[in-house]
């Protein structure tokens, strides 16, 4: 049980990331990723909504593994994050390179803590 | 909106694939190197930092091939490599270090994931680039 449901929410995740980072990179005529920042600060977010949920005792533990392992980690990258920054880097961005980590680094955690303080602040 | 913008149904189909694997092989990780909350995620860590020296072989392999799969990248970078790292767990297993009272943890283990994943993307990229070189010269001087 525990295989299909991190396989289907993998499954899912991975598709939603590719079809939000091309939407969200062809609106912006930009070398900066920012559709791979949409989608990490997006699955951080909604992770931290869950974790706050589970601090709350009502999580059900196979919406976790659906939602949290499966689709959160699909959804959300570090390998395209690494080489995205290790390309900008080559290209002599350096200046983008750093503000893709510090940025990436720096909104993800905030969008993890906006998400747990929510949930824990809903009524359980 | 053109039509042209709308991907293919076999991209879509290579990424669930790659995606859903990249994820069960993750999630395996994460049974044989259990962590407590709040303690190191090897896990994770393990992860973010294979999957980090992969895409760099991945991308050189693919830009140095004459004519790659045109699902090769879709596949094996967006959903194989993709699900198999993880950024979300990455911020809440830090934030669950902080939780449990240790912030120099959650520091550390920031600070190693990104710094050893960008060290490994440039070790993967240099090293298959060697190796590719080495096999071309190779395969130029036997023939």
């Amino acid at each position: 049980m525990t295989v299909l449901l991190v396989s289907v929410g993998g499954a899912g995740g991975a598709v939603l990331r590719y079809l939000i980072d091309r939407r969200v990179q062809r609106s912006h005529d930009s070398a900066f990723p920012w559709g791979t920042l949409t989608v990490n600060v997006l699955g951080s977010a909604l992770l931290g909504l869950l974790a706050g949920w589970a601090l709350t005792g009502a999580e059900p533990g196979a919406l976790h593994t659906l939602l949290g392992t499966g689709l959160c980690g699909a959804l959300t990258t570090f390998s395209t994050f690494g080489y995205e920054t290790v390309r900008l880097l080559t290209e002599r961005a350096r200046l983008y390179a750093v503000a893709n980590v510090a940025v990436t680094v720096l909104a993800g955690f905030g969008a993890a803590a906006t998400g747990l303080l929510i949930a824990s602040a809903l009524p359980g | 909106m053109p039509r042209r913008h709308h991907p293919r149904w076999d991209i879509l189909l290579a990424i669930a694939a790659g995606g859903a694997l990249g994820s069960l092989a993750r999630y395996g990780l994460a049974v044989v190197f259990p962590h407590p909350r709040g303690a190191f995620a090897t896990s994770t860590l393990l992860a973010n930092l294979a999957g980090c020296l992969l895409i760099g072989c991945l991308m050189v392999t693919i830009t140095d091939l004459a004519q790659p799969h045109r699902l090769l990248r879709p596949f094996l970078g967006i959903g194989l490599l993709g699900g198999f790292t993880t950024f979300s767990t990455y911020v809440l297993d830090s934030a669950d270090s902080v939780l449990a009272g240790r912030p120099g943890l959650a520091l550390l283990y920031a600070a190693v994931s990104v710094l050893g994943s960008l060290g490994l993307v440039v070790t993967g990229m240099l090293g298959t680039r060697a190796l590719l070189r080495l096999v071309t010269a190779r395969r130029r001087r036997s023939t």
